[in-house]
């Protein structure tokens, strides 16, 4: 079913244009920069949860390289706004202004020939901080006499949203009743590369230069613009080789703020770069959630209904410009997932808490709702005696209904989710686990099967974002195409690549409509000064937006090249067609070089009506729905628990998607490869806990574990290919899906596993200590032991 | 995350580098624990003492009881056995297990040990190999047992001018055996739970160790997995059940895979 198509175009399983640089290492990240008398930053970070700072003092003799909020007059603070109603702002300091509200809020930021040198400055800064009591904890937060995060909130809730279809009918009637409650973990995203960013001033562009390890360059351009007071033609945004974004880098950073800051008011070239520990205690949060969750089914598991309530510990401060309340109106929202059922109540609270902000994360959460709805399922079916995968396969959206709009106005247009489980299942060969599982396994592990059916709504753009009056709003994608005079092909995009391979699939795109060969075509992205507005990547949302960009200004390109072809060949445009790299009309034969050099060098060969728009064009797209094109997929996982340690193993993983026309294979693959490693790091292993002061507990890799090659199974893939009605080319998004499932799939898997010992767990990740404290939970003797 | 500044010196001879450690200096083989401990500012040692080259430290020397190994020996000399063996592969094995290659290329076996991480593999396995570290001052050289060396999580007898120099390891009979098992989560992570032992009847020998219990190791009275259980809830009480059934665990399959 998947296209294998030969030559480079949509579809073809061609390598990466970017790989080459960066095997070799000769990438430019923020890291590798070099300029004359570039100075580095490091920033002094409270060390307490919640306090007053009562004084600061900068070391004597060094006052002109040490900087507090006091020194940074006319600067606004990071400031989120949203219409959703009852929503309470925060204002988030570029450094501490009279409180610290996290571990890790910078305080004083510190300016040296060198990073070492700046980290002496740090710790010669005085400070007296105050303590106040720390609030940790999500459900604790909501408590009427909680400590607070914002005293002038009155509480810690940022926003409360509700939903109700009407759930009373289904609580009094339903014959089956299954009530959960599931916590995700805190955790840090971790991209290869973290934050970091150079700044300058460039005299001659009379500009603020600003080279940052961005998703959203031109985003970054708005944001430091109204901080700074400063306008926006005067400032540039330029990312380098960005070495992983998964969300983290969609943020306006005060740190970004801060160092920008600094070159503007002292003209020189000033740069930080994140460290792992700077990311691990103070780089924003994601995932934390707890579910309540009260399920309605009929006697064969059929859900009718589904009343949830959703915590979400947002940290100290709303980010820009996603804001603290995304993840709870995508938890409340998506929590139905890809089932069909009518009567749903969400209740959602965005509670603040002395942590590091909550910044969405690849999947944004989804991994939380498809680890809270999935597990559901599985409990549904064992309360209903039934074999899991069957009810879910009954309960999932088919493929007849579509498109289906769901009951919170999600509008899947197309797909067929059942086959994706049916495939799913025959690959992992759930028959055979099943008689498997009748025996006992040599090495005395139990062996458990787990599946997880997602949606992923890619590329949702401006209704969608509108009502969360958020200050990003997508809307349109523009791309430029330019045919050179030797016939090479210029693509430039404002999206940025953050390792999603854009600078192939873009270059695909171009090919497919002109033919000209990937080597030939050039793929510039995000720098603000020579590529269109884009509000970047984010959202599944590059290869739909700007695919479709591309794909529309090379379309309007190839009519330019064939009518000035046509001239050339004295034939008529519609005759002229591209094949192999070149520009045919009969028997004659034109290269795009031909094309170039008679625009650009002999015009005098053009006759007097030529199109003087000549052979750059920029458009813009917007796919026939704005509600975003789903892809969907299921993941199956096979593991062993040592019931005797607690030890999980995958044993086996498969992972069926559909991103409808896929636009190069191996990139999709890739995509959900890295998306379900991170994922197997949410079930298993990643975790960032605090203490009741508020003390972050993970600081290095040493506590926080990063699943490795040895830990990730050897994923299989299976594809389905179904083209949406509604984007170009019918493509979807497939940028975050892989990291959605894993956790819904391994923890399914595993309480399949603990089933015979009647244990079961709903909290993530499935840790050693928490599989065995269920295990002892459920044979309480042992425990006593 | 960069280290406070610090002097350098790599000292021609052992005695010149004994004298070179003081209280504030510090001395640096492998560094694959003091390196990060450095960069997280935690060890500001106002010098560091460049040992790693010291032919001293790199020496072996065998006699008919016992092998002795220069400390600045890094695990991948164990692992590739590059060296000789009196443990029948117990080190071998035990070396091959440590973090990860990079880390096994560089880190030491004396560095290991001065580090005294309570979940490192060596302080267990040598423990129930009975070896002795072998620590040099200015008045002369001392050989402890592990658990007399060892006085605490990252706490040794180790005092200023004071160094590893080498470890003691008896070899084993022909008929000897041993085991070792330890619980990681992921690979090259420090273990949560290990268990070394070592029966050599022809020697009386039969030494169980209950290792990466946050602090110093403990040999276990314990003959037999049940009695080494209530041992283990006796002595770890103030241990999470999960975790002590995770000591249980390792210390009974070690006992199992020595049957």
């Amino acid at each position: 079913m998947a296209s294998e198509i030969a030559g480079e175009g949509i579809g073809a399983r061609v390598r990466r244009k970017e790989d080459a640089r960066h095997l070799l290492g000769r990438g430019r990240f923020v890291g590798d920069i070099q300029m004359p008398g570039l100075l580095e930053v490091a920033f002094l970070r409270s060390p307490v949860a919640h306090g007053r700072i009562r004084s600061l003092g900068k070391p004597q003799g060094q006052e002109d390289a040490v900087f507090f909020w006091s020194d940074m007059a006319g600067i606004e603070p990071i400031v989120t706004r949203s219409s959703l109603p009852g929503y309470k702002l925060s204002a988030y300091y570029p450094l501490s202004h009279e409180k610290v509200r996290y571990v890790g809020e910078g305080i004083a930021m510190c300016v040296a020939a060198s990073r070492a040198e700046a980290e002496d400055l740090a710790e010669a800064v005085s400070l007296d901080i105050e303590e106040l009591p720390a609030v940790t904890d999500s459900e604790a937060g909501k408590a009427a006499d909680s400590a607070l995060v914002h005293e002038e909130w009155g509480d810690n809730l940022c926003l409360v949203t509700d939903f109700d279809s009407g759930i009373e009918a289904v609580a009094k009637t339903a014959p089956v009743k299954v009530v959960r409650e599931y916590k995700t973990a805190r955790q840090c995203m971790h991209p290869m590369e973290g934050k970091g960013l150079v700044a300058y001033w460039d005299f001659q562009a009379d500009q603020l230069v600003v080279i940052t390890s961005t998703q959203v360059p031109h985003l970054i351009r708005t944001g430091l613009s109204e901080c700074l007071g400063l306008d926006q033609s005067r400032v540039r945004v330029s990312p380098p080789d960005v070495g992983g974004g998964f969300g983290y880098k969609c943020l306006l950073q005060p740190e970004e703020v801060a160092v920008a800051w600094l070159a503007m008011t002292r003209k020189g070239a000033y740069r930080w770069v994140e460290d792992r520990r700077e990311h691990l205690v103070a780089g924003a949060n994601a995932r934390q959630h707890h579910y309540k969750v009260t399920a309605y089914a009929d006697e064969r598991g059929r859900l009718l209904g589904l009343d949830a309530e959703i915590n979400v510990d947002i940290g100290a401060y709303s980010v820009w410009p996603f804001s603290a309340c995304l993840e709870a109106a995508q938890a409340g929202g998506n929590l139905p997932g890809p089932y069909d059922f009518r009567a749903y109540r969400a209740r959602t609270y965005s509670v603040a808490t002395n942590k590091p902000p909550f910044a969405p994360y690849r999947g944004v959460a989804r991994p939380g709702v498809c680890f809270a709805i999935e597990l559901t399922i599985d409990a549904i079916a064992r309360a209903v005696g039934r074999e899991p995968a069957d009810v879910r396969a009954e309960n999932l959206v088919q493929a007849a209904q579509m498109p289906y709009t769901n009951v919170t106005n999600k509008h899947y247009d197309s797909g067929d989710y059942p086959g994706s489980l049916a495939k799913a299942r025959e690959m992992i060969g759930l028959a055979a686990i099943r008689e498997r599982q009748k025996g006992r396994e040599a090495d005395g592990r139990r062996i458990g099967v787990g599946f997880a059916t997602y949606t992923e709504q890619s590329a949702h753009g401006t209704k969608v974002f509108a009502a969360w009056g958020l200050p990003l709003v997508p809307g349109f994608e523009q791309a430029t195409v330019k045919l050179l005079a030797d016939g090479t092909l210029e693509v430039r995009a404002g999206i940025h690549t953050i390792g999603q391979g854009l600078e192939t699939t873009l270059a695909q795109v171009a090919n497919q409509v002109l033919g000209i060969p990937l080597k030939d075509i050039q793929v510039k992205l995000g720098d603000t000064a020579s590529t269109p507005y884009s509000t970047g990547a984010y959202a599944s949302r590059g290869i739909v937006m700007a695919g479709g960009a591309v794909s529309k200004s090379a379309t309007e390109l190839a009519g330019r090249v064939k009518r000035l072809a046509a001239h050339l060949l004295q034939c008529k445009p519609e005759d002229v067609d591209f094949r192999d790299g070149r520009i045919h009309a009969g028997e004659a034969s034109l290269s795009f070089g031909d094309i170039g050099k008679a625009w650009y060098l002999r015009p005098e060969t053009l006759p007097d009506d030529i199109d003087t728009n000549g052979l750059e064009v920029t458009q813009g797209y917007k796919p026939k729905v704005d509600s975003g094109v789903f892809s969907y997929a299921t993941h199956a996982a096979l593991v062993a628990v040592d019931p005797e340690t607690g030890m999980v193993e995958i044993l086996d993983y498969v992972i069926v998607e559909d991103c409808g026309q896929m636009v190069n294979p191996m990139i999709v693959e890739g995509q959900a490869y890295g998306g379900a490693a991170q994922g197997v790091g949410t079930a298993l292993f990643e975790e960032s806990p605090y203490d009741a002061a508020g003390q972050p507990l993970a600081s290095t890799l040493i506590d926080y574990l990063l699943p490795g090659p040895t830990e990730l199974p050897g994923f299989r893939i299976g594809h389905m290919e179904t083209l949406s009605p509604y984007s170009a080319h019918g493509i979807k998004g497939v940028g975050e899906g892989g990291a959605i499932a894993p956790a819904g799939a391994i923890v399914n898997a595993i309480n399949d596993a603990l089933r015979e010992l009647g244990a079961e767990i709903g909290e993530i990740p499935a840790t050693p200590e928490r599989i065995l404290n269920a295990i002892f939970a459920a044979q309480p003797a042992q425990a006593a032991e | 995350m960069k280290p406070a500044a610090f002097d350098y010196s790599k000292p021609a001879d052992l005695a010149a580098a004994l004298h070179a450690l003081s209280d504030d200096a510090k001395p640096i083989a492998g560094g694959q624990s003091l390196t990060p401990m450095l960069n997280l500012r935690l060890a500001r040692p106002s010098a560091l003492v460049d040992i790693r080259r010291q032919a001293e430290l790199l020496r072996i020397a065998e006699s008919s009881d016992a092998i002795r190994y220069g400390a600045a020996l890094p695990h991948a000399a164990f692992e590739d056995g590059a060296v000789p063996d009196g443990s029948k592969g117990m080190m071998r094995h035990v070396a091959g297990g440590i973090a990860y290659r990079a880390v096994r290329n560089r880190g030491t076996i004396g560095g290991s040990l001065a580090h005294a991480d309570p979940a490192a593999d060596w302080i267990s396995s040598l423990l129930a190999l009975d070896a002795r570290v072998i620590v040099r001052g200015v008045k002369g050289e001392t050989a402890y047992p592990i658990d007399s060396f060892m006085l605490g999580g990252f706490t040794t007898v180790l005092g200023p001018g004071e160094l590893v120099v080498g470890v003691s390891v008896p070899r084993l009979s022909p008929s000897a055996r041993w085991a070792y098992y330890k619980i990681c989560r992921k690979t090259g992570e420090f273990a949560k739970a290990i268990s070394a032992v070592v029966s050599d009847p022809d020697r009386g020998v039969f030494r169980l160790v209950c290792g990466a219990i946050e602090a110093v190791p403990f040999l276990l009275q314990a003959r037999d997995a049940e009695a080494a259980a209530a041992e283990i809830d006796a002595r770890l009480g103030d241990h999470s059940p999960a975790a002590r059934q995770l000591y249980k665990t390792a210390v009974r399959r070690a006992m199992e895979s020595l049957a």
